[in-house]
C-alpha cells in the first residue's frame, strides 16, 4: 500500500473498479443521455472537507470527460465529472477516479532535474542540466546543422507546449526531425480523414450514438479505449430503439460480445473485409448515386478495387462467414443513420489508411455523413493527441497547413518572423520510426523525448534500448517519473504534471477543455511548457527584427499565439478564449472571432477541405505512399469533392509460417494506460490487473496441453515473452498481449530473464501512408516454459 | 515488323527492375518500408512481365540477332550499403523505371497503330503502375538526401 492508503468513493463511484461502466441510465434514440454525477474523494475526506474544485478534464484517454479537482490544504484529493459537460454529462470511468490524481502524487515523483557524470544520472540544478542541454546543441548546430535534432513528444502534454516545440523545431532551429507518441495511436486517424476530405478534422459527435439506428465498431474495443464513451452506449443498447451493433475485432472484446454480428476477422485482412463491404454497397444499389456524383472523385478507381472482392473471396481471407460480410453490409446499407467509429484495431495493423479509408468511402458512398446519428469518428488513443496534430508537435505544419503549399510556409514565416527557408518544408515531416532510425544511424545525435516512454512502447525494444544507450547521441528526457527511458538519459528534467499547471487540450470529437492548475507541482518539477521557453531563450531564437522567438510569459501568451495560427484554418480556435473555456465546460472548435456557437458536425453542406490553396495535403498513393503533388491533385479540380481512395489488398508481411505458426496481436487492459506510469501508481487499479498475460483460443491451448495459469514463452523472429495463459473467446490461430507491461516496476535485468513488454515482439514495420507502427500483426509460437514464481 | 524487338525489350527491362528491387529490399533490410515495399514492387513486375508474355506470344520475340546489344539495359551490380548507397541505389532503380515507363509509351504507340486493344489495356495498366512507382522512388529519395548529404556519417 502507498502512503495515501486507500480510497473510498462517494456515492454511484463505488466499486468502480469491478462495475467499469457505473449503472446504467437508458434512453432512447434522440433523447437526451442522463446526467450521472461520478465523484470520488480520498479516504477521510467528505465532500464538505474540500477547500477548492478546479475546472479540468481528464487526461487519461482521448475521450476528454469534463471534472473538477478536489484540493485540500494543496494537495489534490479526488475528482468528480462535470454534469454541464457535453462529452460525459458528469461520468468518470476507473482510470478518472483512481489515476488521474492518485497517478500525480506519489513517492517516486522526478522532484530534481538529472545529469549523467561518469556513467550514473545524479541530481543537479536546473542552471547546470540546462546548460549542458544548451552546449550541446549549439555545439551540433554549430558543427552538422539542424539535421543533427531530433524532437519526439507525446500525446499527453497540453496544446501550448506543443505549439512552443513546434515554433522551436521549425523556427528556430530548423529541423523536419520532430514527430510524438500519437504516431503510434493516433497517426492513422489524421491520415485517413486528410486523405478522403483533404484536412484533418473530425467529421462527426458523440450525439451521433445518441441519434443513430446502426454502430459500426471497426478495430475499436470501446469498453476498454474510452469506458465513459460505451457507458454511453450500453445505455442506447438498452433503451428503446437501440442502434445495431456491428463489430471487427479479432478477439472476443466486450463489445463484440455485445453485436449483432461479430466479424473477428484474421489479424492483418481488415482491407480485403473493407473492399467487400464497399462492393456489397455498390452491387447492391445502396450507394446515393446523386451525393456520390455531386461531392466525391474516384468512383470508378474504388469499383476496380472493390469489383474483386466478393463476399465469399474476403472469407476466405478473413476467416469469417459469407453470410455475416453479407448481413453487416446490409445493415450498413440499408439503415438510415449509421455511426462508425475506427481504432488500433485498424490503425495499428496492415495496410492501415487504406483499410480506415474504406470507412469513410462506405459513408461517402451513402451520404452518410454530418448528419444527426449519420457520421464517422476516427478515433484517437491518447487525451492531447490532437492538439499534438493541430500544432505541428507531430512535425506537419501548424493549423493543418500544407507543407507542399508555398503560401502556407510563407504565412507561418510571417507569423513568426522568420525566414521562409528556415522552415523545413523540402520534404514530408520525419516519422517516429524513421527518427529513431537516423539516431541509429548516428546522423542525430541530439535527441529531446517529452512526456513518453519508448523504451517500452516502440516496437522491437531491443533495438530502441540500444539506440537510446548509444553514447554519442545526446538524449534528453523530460517526464514526471524515472521512466524506463529516462534511465537511458543524458539529462533527465522533472515535469509537473495534470492539474499542477494550466493549459487546454482537444478531445477526439474536436472538444476544447481548459486544465486548470490545482497544486504546486512537487519539489523543482516545472510545467513543460516552462521547460520548453527556457529552452529557446537559453538559445537565443530571435525573429528577423532581433525580438525573441517565444516572447511568452505563461500558457495564456501561447494559447493567444496559437489562437492566430490557427485564423482561418478548419480547426479555427480564435472565438476560443480562455475565458470562454471558464464559462463553458468543452467548447468544439472551429469557432471563429465573434462566433458563440461551434459547429457540431463538419460537413453537413458537403463542402470539403480539398481546394488546392486550402487543403491540408495533396494526397499519397495509399499503396506505396507516394506523393501525389500539387499539379495532379490540382488537376483533377477537386475544389470541395471529397476523394474515395483504396488501395490492392497485399495482406501482413509476416504471414504465420511452420516455425512461427500463430498471429500475434497486442492491446490493452481497461484499467491501465500506456506503460502504466500513472495508473500503477492507483492502488486500486494496480491490484485489478497487476501483470502481464496472453491469452490463447481453446483450440491452440489444447493443441499445446495447456490451461489457464500454465507459464508459456511467446517467441517471435525478434524476442520473447514470458507470462501465465489466458484461456478466452480469441479467434484461433491468434494469441493476444496487452502492452502495458515495461520493467519500472520489475526486479533487475527482467528484460533478459523474464520480459513482459509485448513489443519485444513486435515488427519494426509501418504503414505507407501514415507511418503508423505495426503492432497487430506478427508470427510467433509459444511454448510451456518453468519459471520460478 | 519490330515490335517484338521492343517487346523483348520491354520484358528484359521489366525483369531487371524487378530484380533490381529485391536486391534493393535484400540490401537496405534495415529500412523496413524500403524493404517490403520493394519486393510489393517487384512482383508488380513480375505480373506485368507476365501479362507481356502472352501479347510476345501473338507478335513473336525478336530474333536473337536482331537488336543492338547496346539497348540492354544493365541492372544494378552490386548493391551500396548506408544513407548515402541507399540513395544512390534508390536513384538507380530510378532509371531503370523510367527507362521502362518510356519503353512502355513506345509500345503503346504501336499497339494504337495496330488497334490492339489487349494490348492497350495492357499498357494503360502497366503505366498507371510505374507511374506510382516512380513516385514513390522520387518520395523515398527526398525524403532520404537531405540527411544522406548533410548529417549522415
Ligand atoms: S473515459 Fe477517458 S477521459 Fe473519461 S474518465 Fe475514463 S480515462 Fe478519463
Amino acid at each position: 500500500m502507498t502512503d495515501e492508503g486507500t480510497t473510498v468513493t462517494t456515492g454511484a463511484a463505488r466499486g468502480r473498479v469491478r462495475d467499469v461502466w457505473g449503472h446504467r441510465t437508458p434512453f432512447g434514440r434522440g433523447d437526451r443521455w442522463p446526467d450521472r454525477a461520478d465523484q470520488l474523494l480520498a479516504e477521510g475526506i467528505a465532500e464538505e472537507d474540500v477547500d477548492r474544485w478546479v475546472r479540468s478534464a481528464c487526461a487519461l484517454c482521448s475521450n476528454g470527460c469534463g471534472c473538477d479537482i478536489a484540493v485540500k490544504d494543496g494537495r489534490m484529493v479526488g475528482i468528480r465529472g462535470r454534469i454541464d459537460d457535453a462529452i460525459n454529462h458528469g461520468r468518470l470511468g476507473p482510470k478518472g477516479l483512481y489515476a488521474s490524481w492518485q497517478g500525480m502524487e506519489h513517492h517516486d515523483r522526478l522532484t530534481t532535474p538529472l545529469v549523467r557524470r561518469d556513467g550514473e544520472l545524479v541530481p543537479a540544478s536546473w542552471d547546470e542540466a540546462m546548460a549542458m542541454i544548451v552546449e550541446r546543441s549549439r555545439a551540433l548546430l554549430d558543427e552538422v546543422g539542424p539535421l543533427s535534432h531530433g524532437f519526439y513528444t507525446s500525446g499527453q502534454l497540453f496544446l501550448e507546449e506543443y505549439y512552443a516545440l513546434a515554433v522551436i523545431g521549425k523556427a528556430g532551429i530548423g529541423t523536419p526531425h520532430m514527430d510524438g507518441n500519437t504516431r503510434l495511436c493516433t497517426a492513422t486517424a489524421a491520415s485517413s480523414l486528410k486523405e478522403t476530405f483533404g484536412a484533418d478534422g473530425q467529421p462527426g459527435c458523440y450525439e451521433d450514438i445518441d441519434e443513430c439506428d446502426a454502430l459500426f465498431l471497426f478495430g475499436h474495443n470501446m469498453a476498454a479505449t474510452q469506458t465513459v464513451l460505451w457507458s454511453r452506449v450500453l445505455d442506447r443498447l438498452d433503451g428503446p430503439e437501440p442502434p445495431v451493433l456491428v463489430v471487427v475485432d479479432p478477439r472476443e472484446t466486450p463489445v463484440a460480445k455485445r453485436a449483432v454480428v461479430h466479424l473477428a476477422v484474421n489479424p492483418g485482412t481488415n482491407l480485403a473485409l473493407m473492399l467487400a463491404l464497399v462492393h456489397e454497397v455498390l452491387a447492391n444499389g445502396w450507394a446515393d448515386d446523386a451525393y456520390v456524383t455531386a461531392h466525391t472523385l474516384g468512383l470508378d478507381a474504388l469499383r476496380r478495387e472493390a469489383e474483386q472482392w466478393s463476399p465469399e473471396r474476403a472469407a476466405e481471407v478473413c476467416g469469417v462467414a459469407a453470410s455475416d460480410i453479407r448481413e453487416a453490409a446490409r445493415i450498413f446499407g440499408t439503415s438510415e443513420r449509421v455511426l462508425s467509429t475506427v481504432l488500433q484495431g485498424f490503425y495499428q495493423s496492415s495496410q492501415a489508411t487504406a483499410a480506415s479509408c474504406q470507412v469513410n468511402n462506405l459513408h461517402l458512398l451513402r451520404g452518410m455523413i454530418g448528419r444527426p446519428g449519420a457520421g464517422i469518428l476516427q478515433m484517437n488513443g491518447q487525451p492531447t493527441a490532437q492538439n499534438n496534430r493541430e500544432t505541428g508537435a507531430d512535425g506537419d505544419l501548424p493549423g493543418f497547413r500544407n507543407w507542399e503549399n508555398p503560401d502556407h510556409v510563407a504565412e507561418l514565416a510571417r507569423l513568426w518572423g522568420v525566414d521562409p527557408l528556415v522552415i523545413p518544408h523540402w520534404a514530408p515531416p520525419t516519422h517516429a520510426m524513421q527518427l529513431f532510425r537516423y539516431v541509429e544511424q548516428g546522423s542525430i545525435r541530439f535527441l529531446w523525448i517529452s512526456a513518453t516512454n519508448p523504451a517500452v512502447s516502440l516496437p522491437q525494444l531491443s533495438r530502441i534500448r540500444d539506440i537510446l544507450a548509444k553514447p554519442e547521441t545526446f538524449v534528453v528526457v523530460q517526464d514526471l517519473f524515472l521512466t524506463e527511458t529516462a534511465e537511458l538519459a543524458d539529462v533527465v528534467l522533472p515535469a509537473a504534471g495534470w492539474g499542477e499547471k494550466t493549459g487546454t487540450f482537444t478531445n477526439a470529437t474536436r472538444t476544447v477543455h481548459l486544465s486548470e492548475q490545482a497544486v504546486e507541482p512537487p519539489g523543482e518539477a516545472r510545467a513543460d511548457l516552462d521547460i520548453f521557453l527556457d529552452y529557446a531563450r537559453r538559445m537565443d531564437f530571435r525573429r528577423d527584427d532581433g525580438r525573441p522567438l517565444l516572447e511568452w510569459a505563461g500558457p495564456d501568451d501561447a494559447y493567444r499565439a496559437w489562437q492566430e495560427c490557427s485564423r482561418g484554418r478548419p480547426c479555427d480556435y480564435t472565438g476560443i478564449s480562455y475565458d470562454d473555456l471558464r464559462r463553458e465546460s468543452g467548447i468544439q472548435w472551429p469557432r471563429r472571432e465573434g462566433e458563440t456557437t461551434s459547429i457540431r458536425r463538419l460537413y453537413a453542406d458537403a463542402d470539403f477541405p480539398t481546394y488546392p490553396e486550402y487543403c491540408e495535403t495533396y494526397g499519397h498513393d495509399l499503396a506505396t505512399g507516394a506523393d501525389v503533388g500539387e499539379q495532379a491533385f490540382s488537376a483533377q479540380r477537386p475544389d470541395g469533392r471529397a476523394f474515395l481512395k483504396a488501395a490492392a489488398y497485399s495482406g501482413p508481411h509476416e504471414p504465420p509460417d511452420d516455425g512461427y505458426p500463430l498471429r500475434f496481436t497486442t492491446g490493452r487492459s481497461v484499467y491501465h494506460f500506456h506503460t502504466r506510469t500513472k495508473t500503477a501508481r492507483s492502488p486500486e487499479l494496480d491490484a485489478a490487473a497487476p501483470s502481464v498475460w496472453v491469452e490463447l483460443a481453446e483450440a491452440d491451448a489444447a493443441a499445446r496441453g495447456l490451461g489457464d495459469g500454465d507459464m508459456v514463452e511467446v517467441r517471435s523472429r525478434r524476442g520473447r515473452l514470458v507470462a501465465p495463459v489466458r484461456v478466452t473467446g480469441i479467434r484461433p490461430g491468434t494469441v493476444f498481449a496487452p502492452f502495458h507491461y515495461g520493467y519500472w516496476d520489475a526486479p533487475e535485468s527482467a528484460e533478459q530473464r523474464r520480459p513482459t513488454a509485448a513489443n519485444e515482439l513486435t515488427i519494426t514495420e509501418w504503414d505507407p501512408v501514415s507511418k503508423q507502427p505495426v503492432f497487430k500483426t506478427a508470427a510467433v509460437r509459444v511454448t510451456r516454459v518453468e519459471v520460478e514464481r | 515488323m519490330k515490335l517484338p524487338v521492343y517487346l523483348s525489350l520491354l520484358a528484359g527491362s521489366e525483369q531487371t527492375l524487378a530484380d533490381s528491387y529485391r536486391q534493393v529490399a535484400e540490401a537496405h533490410g534495415d529500412e523496413p518500408d524500403v524493404h517490403f515495399l520493394c519486393l510489393t514492387l517487384a512482383t508488380q513486375c513480375d505480373a506485368r512481365r507476365e501479362r507481356l508474355a502472352a501479347v510476345i506470344a501473338r507478335y513473336g520475340a525478336a530474333p536473337a540477332d536482331d537488336e543492338p546489344e547496346r539497348l540492354h539495359t544493365q541492372g544494378l551490380g552490386e548493391p551500396r550499403t548506408g544513407p548515402l548507397g541507399l540513395l544512390r541505389d534508390l536513384q538507380d532503380v530510378y532509371l531503370l523505371a523510367s527507362f521502362a515507363d518510356v519503353t512502355w509509351m513506345m509500345v503503346k504507340q504501336a499497339a494504337q497503330a495496330l488497334r490492339d486493344v489487349e494490348l492497350l489495356d495492357l499498357v494503360a495498366d502497366s503505366e498507371r503502375d510505374i507511374e506510382v512507382q516512380l513516385r514513390w522512388l522520387q518520395s523515398r529519395m527526398k525524403q532520404a538526401a537531405p540527411q544522406a548529404l548533410i548529417a549522415a556519417r
